[in-house]
This record gives C-alpha cells, structure tokens and sequence, in this order.
C-alpha cells in the first residue's frame, strides 16, 4: 500500500460486543456494506454476567451492548453464537472449540488475546475498532509485516508446571515490550508436547509481551483436535486440508529474524508480584528489591511494591490472598479446569477466600459438568459461574472490591485491571489459584500435588 | 471551543505539552474497562486516566488547570500496552490530545493512534526526559511539531523525532484512514476468496 504496509485479507474475522458497535456504525455512516458477512463470526464475552444471564440484563449498558450487536448480526446477515445457542463463549475459546480456527487461516479480531488462535499454525491477531471497520467492510486490513523471533523451549514441563508457567516466564525474560515488531514463533519439544489447550495459554499470552502474534507449527496434535468439530473439513475435504496444512509448517531451513532458546524442564511454578506480566517470579523466590534491579526497571518495580503493597525480598510464597478466579481466554478451558479440579478435590476453600470458576464457553461448561468437575468445585466451596470474560476485566458485575488481592489465572495484573481502581492480582496457572484457594495464600501447587 | 478532530493530511501540530511520565502505561489506565460499555466514543474524552485521576484528587495532569487546552502529551516507554481497545486513543482524541511523542509505543496501540490521524513519534530516552523537564518547567510554552521535517521545537530548541517510515507516509499524504484503499483492491480481494483452499473447500 502507499504507506508501505501490506494489505492482507483477513479469512477469519471474529467480533464481539464491545469493539464491534462503533465500527458498524462507522460502516453505516460511510454507507458501506459488509462485504463477506460468512466470514464474521460473533458472539458475546465481555459484559455477560456470570451469575444471571437472563434478559434483559440487570444492566441496561450491558443490555444494550448485547442488542446492539444481535441487531447489527441480524441486519448484516452475521452467525452470532449468543446466550443459550450451546456455542457461546469467550471469542478465543469457543472459535477454536467449533473449529473455526484452522491452520493458514489469517485471523483478526477487536480483541488483543487474539494471538491465541496462532496456536493452530495460524496468523492471528488483535486489531482496533477502525480496523473492525475495515475488515467488516473489505475483508482486509492495513498491516505491517512482523519480524519472526523464534522462542525454542528444550526438555518439557515437570510435574505441577503448566503452558502458563511457561509464558509467564517467558515474558518475564524477555520482557512485555520485548516482543514489540515480531511475531513469537514457539517450538521445540517442550512446546510439541503441550496439547492444544496449553498451546493456546502460550500463544494468548504472546501479547503480553508485546507480540502481536503468537504461532505454533501445527501438527498431529493440532490435526487431532481439530478433526470432526463442527466446523472442520470433513471426508476427503479433511484429507486435502492435511495435505495443505502440512505444507505449511516452517521446516528446519526455515529463517528467523531472532531466535532464542531456554529449558522447558528447569521452570518451576510463576506467579507476577507487580503490575505488568513481565514482573514474574517463581514461587521458590522472594520479591525482588528494586534497587538491585536493572535501572530502566527500577521505576515501574518501585510502583509496582508500592501499589502491591508487598515487601522487597519477602518470598512471594505464602502472601496472603482474598479472591480466587479460574477462567478467561488464557485459561478458561476444560483442561485448565480438569487440572486445578484436582487439586481442590477433597479440599475445601479456605475460611474468608471468595473463589469462583468460570468456563470459557458453553461448551466447555457442558463438558465440565458431564466430568462431574463441577461438582468437584461447589463441594469445595467454589462459586460454579456462567461462561463469559467475567473478572479477568470485569466488565461484568464480578469485581474486586477495594484493595482485595487476587489469584488470577488470566493475563493481566495492571492497575485496577479486576474491577476495582486499586484492586490487586497475582497472576498464576488455574492449579496455583485452586492451591491458593485452598490454604489461603500463595502456594506451591507440587505440594499438594504430592499428597 | 473544541478542536475538530484530525482530517486529511497531518503537516503540522502546533500547542501546548503535558507528560504523563512513566514506563508501560497500559491501555487499562488510559480508559478502565467499565468505560468501554458504550455503543458510542462520544462520551470517552471525560473519562481518560479515570481511576489515576480519582487517585490523585484533582492533581493528575489531566485534571490541572495549566493543561487544559494543551493538545501534545509526552509519555515514555511501551506506552499504551495491553488491551487493542481503540477506546484508548479515542478517550485521548476526545480528551484534545492531537499528537504524542514518546520514548516507544505498543504495537496495536500505535496502530488505533494512526487509523485516528494522531500520529506517535519518537525520540530517545534521554532526549523524551529532557523534553519532560523544558515541558515541566515550562508548561504554558507552545511547541510546533513539523511532520514533513519530523522536528518538535519552541523559538529556542529544536528536537529531531523519528516515526517509522509508512506511518510518516500515510500521515503526510492524508492516508491514514486506510477504508478507501483498501475497497479499491475489491478484485484482488476477490480473487483471493476465491483461490483460498480453506474458502474452497480444500480443492
């Protein structure tokens, strides 16, 4: 394009209630139409609450983002997956769970945790509402090409280490703007063991440290979970997608623009103490001091103690917490709520810990309750919610409230993230924030693991 | 009176400057997510830095006396991290911000910048934190930012900034707002819907 960017037509656009109703409007107001309404996709996360979803919503901004959205999918002839249809969920669980999101597939949505859907070998990403615009209304956007750094992770997880251990610490290494102008390629054999749910994690996390992007070479593994959803090719239309998808896959003359390596084997459980992801620890070390950090870090570590309210070279094992919540995109999934079930079972909450669960989708919701995993939750005194982005934002009724802190397994612990403006999260795997629920305070997850 | 917001071509940006000083700040500081429950921006501009202003009770630069009216904000590093809510330079569009130089930005946040006409130039550490300090000390000073030059300068200095080289295009040519050029590909476009395996059932 004239600007030098590239235009790239986009084969997948997903939309939600929040970012989409200013770029319909944009449409209506420049009388344009959209141009391949099969090629959007829809459903509702952000604002849903998880409590009572019956209509209309008790809130009536809530309530009017959601209609909002069912009128303009009904006017532009729009699949919208809503409330009730079975397929509702966070936009980046319930798109790959349907199988919407394939290998080679160009990806985008009005929602940053996009990059998760590059777990599938595919390239995808997160854009602003002008560029919702954009692509309701040609298929394509405006994009610069993105350098590729490939992060190659030796060895595989230990036991009580999980995707978003890994991710954490990775952002922790290479920082959250270290990834600004790339796409993170993740390989290697810790990486080709995790399954596709714990290659989302890392792939949905890629944005936090500044990759718009993240990618995973798809595999047997990708194969298996995408074969007979709803939306994958089928018969000999699957046979030729193999073929083509497998063709794909970057080999090893393969060029990147940054490579780095680390031991998938040595990382141990991570929690964040400060307010950017990148501020990541193990649980086996204490908080750092910000006077021996580097200098440019020293400023946000010394906001971040402040803000946290924790103390320098405290251990961050053992810091006492108030609210527990399971779910988001980054960690939403059956898997992730089949892991930290086990650790609650047999178990109940500590006395004065709100804890909650909330699915990722409908479906996982479904399929969570056939396991009995449910059950497993609400004898232990877990909340068991309805599917939505609930408080990994709080755009919904679930919140902080004044100076709580929580343990969080979703992506971000800014400043008044969770719903209150001076609200705390410790960011951690959905074991971990089972651990915590269960003793109270930040816990090593391996030593329940070995009761 | 309220500044129109930015048309065409982006030459030049003349007023006052304010800083937001510090490193990372994410686009949940800029507009907290309970803002977002709208159907419309028109309401954003009351509402930017929210919670760090109700922190700081009336002493946040957005909330000073001196500032308002100022239109250029210098920020430092990764600013705008975090969420891709366009609601963030929207809330800084609406708030009067009409330029913002920086030490770095996030990537999609640089973006939604752009598709607005706002553009985020850079300029070195040492230089953004002597820009601070000439911005602090003097608050009423008026700044003309060039963009054919790429220069920010009073009577007395001039600093040379840097912005990457198809922003600085788009910006210059009035080509920010990609919606036109991207519909006159509608061939191409359909070509490629039409050669897609994935679209075409694997054939």
């Amino acid at each position: 394009m004239p600007g030098g960017s590239t235009q790239l037509f986009v084969g997948l656009h997903l939309i939600h209630e929040v970012t989409s109703p200013q770029a319909f409007s944009a449409l209506n107001e420049k009388n344009l139409e959209v141009k391949f309404p099969n090629l959007t996709v829809a459903t509702v996360d952000h604002i849903v609450p998880t409590a009572n979803q019956e209509r209309p919503f008790s809130d009536p901004l809530a309530e009017e983002m959601l209609s909002t959205l069912e009128k303009n999918c009904k006017s532009h002839g729009i699949k919208f997956h809503g409330i009730g249809s079975n397929s509702q969920g966070v936009v980046h669980v319930m798109a790959p769970e349907l199988g919407l999101t394939q290998p080679g597939m160009t990806v985008a949505c009005g929602d940053s945790h996009t990059s998760t859907h590059g777990a599938f070998g595919a390239i995808a990403f997160g854009i602003g509402t002008s560029q919702v615009r954009d692509v309701l209304a040609s298929q394509s956007l405006a994009i610069k090409k993105l350098k590729v750094r490939r992060i190659w992770v030796d060895g595989e997880l230990q036991k009580g280490v999980y995707a978003k251990d890994l991710i954490l610490h990775i952002i922790r290494l290479l920082g959250v703007k270290g990834g600004v102008g790339f796409a993170y390629e993740f390989a290697g054999p810790a990486i080709e063991k995790l399954s596709m749910e714990g290659r989302m994690t890392i792939c949905n996390m890629a944005i936090e440290g500044g990759a718009r992007c993240g990618y995973i070479n798809p595999d047997e593994t990708t194969f298996e979970y995408l074969k007979g959803k709803e939306y994958s090719p089928k018969g000999q239309e699957w046979d030729n997608a193999i073929k083509w998808w497998k063709s794909l896959v970057s080999d090893s003359k393969a060029k990147f623009d940054d490579e780095i390596r680390l031991n998938g084997s040595s990382i141990e459980p991570t929690v964040t103490w400060g307010i950017t992801p990148g501020q990541g620890i193990s649980i086996k070390e204490k908080i750092p001091n910000p006077e021996m950090m580097p200098k440019n870090e020293q400023q946000i570590a010394k906001d971040a103690c402040k803000y946290m309210n924790l103390e320098p070279n405290q251990p961050i094992e053992g810091t006492s917490i108030d609210v527990c919540f399971i779910g988001s995109c980054t960690n939403g999934r059956l898997s992730d709520l089949q892991e930290a079930s086990k650790i609650v079972k047999g178990h109940t909450v500590a006395t004065g810990i709100r804890a909650f669960v909330v699915p990722g989708s409908q479906k996982v919701a479904k399929e969570a309750k056939r396991k009995g995993i449910d059950k497993i939750f609400l004898t232990a005194g877990f909340e068991w919610r309805e599917p939505g982005c609930s408080m990994c934002l709080a755009m919904n009724p679930d919140k902080l409230v004044g100076r709580q802190i929580s343990a969080s397994s979703s992506n971000r612990n800014f400043k008044g993230r969770q719903g209150s403006a001076n609200g705390r999260t410790l960011l951690m795997s959905p074991a971990m924030v089972a651990a915590a629920a269960i003793s109270g305070k930040v816990t090593d997850v391996r030593k329940l693991l070995q009761d | 009176m309220k500044q129109e917001f930015p048309k065409g071509a982006i030459k030049a940006i003349r007023g006052r400057s304010f800083v937001i000083k510090g490193d990372d700040i994410d686009t949940d500081r800029i507009i907290p997510a309970r803002f977002l429950k709208c159907v419309s921006f028109s309401a954003l501009g009351e509402q930017v830095f929210a919670d760090d202003r109700k922190e700081l009770k009336g002493t946040h630069p957005f909330d000073l006396d001196q500032n308002k009216g100022a239109n250029i904000l210098v920020v430092n590093d990764n600013f705008g991290c975090g969420s891709s809510r366009e609601h963030a330079p929207q809330a800084l569009m609406r708030w009067g911000i009409r330029l913002i130089v920086g030490e770095s930005f996030a990537e999609i946040f640089f973006g939604n910048c752009l598709a607005l006409g706002i553009p985020c130039i850079t300029a070195s550490k040492e230089e953004i934190t002597n820009l601070q300090n000439l911005v602090n000390k003097n608050p009423n000073q008026i700044w003309d930012f060039n963009l054919q030059e790429l220069t920010f300068s009073n009577q007395k200095e001039t600093l040379k900034l840097n912005i990457e080289e198809g922003a600085y295009k788009m910006l210059l040519t009035g080509k920010w707002d990609a919606t036109s050029q991207l519909l006159d590909e509608k061939e191409r476009i359909k070509n490629t819907v039409n050669n897609l395996p994935y679209l075409n059932h694997f054939k």
